[in-house]
């Protein structure tokens, strides 16, 4: 039984940040109907903004506070990964707006390949280890929870929370809800559409910022080709919940987390993402919209 | 016959300065088609504004000139504000039209957002009072007295509109639950939440019954008399006939009529147009008009 349980809370950190990232896709979508592939990219990056902050703070300010330390890799790294996306979404994907729907998922393919490239040239093709931050470690019964893992956990409840209450409760959350209903018509209400879309991107990637930072955090390594398999794990943890929905993202991101770390545990750790691509295809299976994806109504 | 002298008139009290919309020689092309040919008319601020025609005469066309939704081939669109202030309005994008020009508009399908409660559609139609008082969302967060404020006023200015428009009990249902009416006086109740100085409605009254249309007059009317000019497209001649102060008739792109209700219904012009006669019968129905074989407002 604590085995079990053991196994959910690793599950569980490890939804918490593929939910993250989820979250980029799953907005992105729902407002312009593209499937960003670079967000994955974009989380790798994440991870290297907060790598290189703590390299800076560690060596500039000796004996720096460990929550300071992460307070400010946290918001930091927010921000350049904000700016990034907000550049990468006006140059490559703005200009295709309107063009046929293929290319803007072409260009984010070749968005995608253009980062990762970008960080091996630049930070070089090795891992690069961390030092260990946090390293309290709790143990109720034969149950070890790591200070660690209630960080990363904790951290994306209350991301999610402010997420919830700006797209649900400020006049930004409603010009990108009425955007994602029916740009045209947002435009004539006077809503910057244009705007609310770069605002979207920023706040896509602020969150994979933090899911990148607590995954360096967790795994202690960062790579340029982090980018990739946690990247297309947590747009099936999209699709899965139902890509356009937010609880569905989130959702899909804690299943994909937990069905992980259970198949590794009670089956073969090899085979863990044939696990989660086979749950995957027969969900969409029997319920093409995902879980919670509103099903297409179709008008008569 | 009067028509020669009407229209000048009218053209000489609309350069009074009292112009809200002048559209000037205005052209649109779509491919080889001439939608709209050197097509020019003049709003007044006041008055409601009726633009008819048959089927395909480019009443929509000039509707989606005016409102950005396309950029005409030719022409020019002034929207002069109370302030003074003067916009182009083909210049503008989108957004601007509504938010600088002060012009909003309604379609005849009807465009709600209809995943959004009814209290929200009108608050997205507030959205730039409240982006900015809430300092782009960051002062908002943090619960400043502005903010609250001016989400307080918003709010009351949508429950201004939701009792003008008879949905105040409605106010946090989907707006797609709505029947038919209820959505075309949502969207009339959407656009006057930005705040216009002028309204233009695309078939208002397109698929409502009597007793709907009759409540839809009275809201357009409040409307005018809270000192909105309204410009409306309209099928139902009984509509234009009532509310309206000003009529500019259509046809093939180009404008065959304008002045006052009574001065249109007369037209010869009109009437054949209505009619679909040729044009050499036009003048064969303004002998019978002189002689008065046709009653005169039969039309």
């Amino acid at each position: 039984m604590e085995y079990f349980i053991q196994q959910l809370v690793n599950g569980l950190t490890l939804g918490s940040i593929y939910g993250l990232v989820a979250i980029g896709y799953t907005m992105v979508y729902g407002i312009i109907g593209m499937i960003n592939f670079a967000h994955g990219d974009i989380f790798m990056l994440g991870g290297f903004a907060a790598l290189i902050i703590f390299l800076i703070l560690t060596s500039f300010f000796v004996g720096i506070p460990v929550a300071l330390l992460l307070l400010v890799m946290l918001i930091v790294g927010m921000l350049m990964t904000g700016l990034w996306n907000w550049t990468i979404e006006r140059i490559a994907y703005r200009p295709l707006r309107g063009s046929f729907r293929l290319a803007p998922l072409i260009t984010a393919i070749g968005m995608s390949i253009a980062l990762s490239n970008f960080i091996q040239v630049t930070q070089g093709p090795r891992n690069k280890p961390i030092p260990q931050l946090v390293t309290d470690v709790y143990h109720i019964g034969a149950l070890t929870i790591s200070l660690k893992q209630i960080l990363i956990v904790v951290i994306t409840a209350i991301l999610l929370a402010a997420f919830w209450f700006i797209v649900h409760k400020t006049p930004l959350g409603r010009a990108q809800r009425a955007t994602e209903q029916d740009r045209k018509m947002a435009a004539l209400l006077g809503v910057d559409v244009d705007r609310t879309i770069s605002i979207t991107f920023i706040m896509g990637a602020a969150l994979a910022a933090v899911a990148g930072a607590m995954y360096l955090m967790y795994y202690g390594v960062a790579s340029f080709n982090d980018g990739f398999i946690p990247g297309v794990k947590a747009f099936t943890a999209a699709v899965l919940g139902g890509i356009g929905s937010l609880p569905g993202a989130v959702l899909g991101g804690l299943l994909i987390g937990l069905i992980e770390s259970l198949w590794s545990a009670y089956f073969s750790i090899a085979y863990k993402d044939v696990a989660t691509f086979g749950i995957l295809a027969f969900v969409l299976i029997f319920k093409p919209t995902g879980i919670l994806g509103r099903p297409e109504v179709e008008k008569v | 016959m009067a028509t020669g002298t009407t229209m000048t008139s009218n053209t000489a009290s609309n350069m009074a300065g009292d112009t809200l919309l002048k559209v000037e020689h205005l052209s649109m092309k779509f491919g080889g088609l001439m939608a709209i040919n050197d097509f020019s008319f003049e709003a007044r601020r006041g008055d409601i504004t009726a633009l008819i025609g048959p089927n395909g005469a480019g009443k929509t066309t000039v509707f989606n000139c005016i409102t950005g939704f396309y950029k005409p081939t030719m022409g020019m669109i002034t929207m002069r504000q109370k302030n003074g202030e003067e916009h182009l309005l083909e210049r503008l994008p989108d957004f601007d039209i509504t938010k600088k020009a002060k012009v909003a508009r309604t379609f005849q399908n009807i465009r709600l957002f209809s995943g959004l409660t009814v209290l929200e559609n009108l608050l997205v139609a507030q959205h730039n009072v409240l982006m900015k008082a809430s300092g782009f969302t960051i002062l908002g967060l943090l619960g400043l007295p502005a903010y609250r404020t001016a989400a307080a006023d918003a709010i009351e200015k949508a429950r201004y509109w939701l009792e003008k428009a008879d949905l105040i009990d409605r106010a946090d249902d989907p707006a797609g639950d709505l029947s038919y009416g209820a959505q075309r006086r949502l969207e009339i109740a959407r656009a006057m939440c930005t705040g216009p100085e002028l309204l233009c409605l695309d078939e208002p009254a397109a698929g409502l019954n009597p007793k709907e249309s009759l409540t839809l007059n009275a809201l357009l009317r409040g409307i005018r008399d809270e000192g909105t000019s309204l410009l409306l497209i309209e099928h139902d001649m009984s509509v234009v006939m009532e509310i309206s102060d000003h009529v500019v008739v259509l046809e093939y792109g180009q404008k065959i009529s304008d002045g006052t209700p009574d001065h249109v219904k007369n037209d010869p012009k009109v009437i054949a147009a209505y009619l679909g006669v040729e044009d050499d019968e036009v003048e064969e129905i303004e002998e019978k008009l002189d002689k008065g074989v046709i009653e005169e407002g039969t039309v």
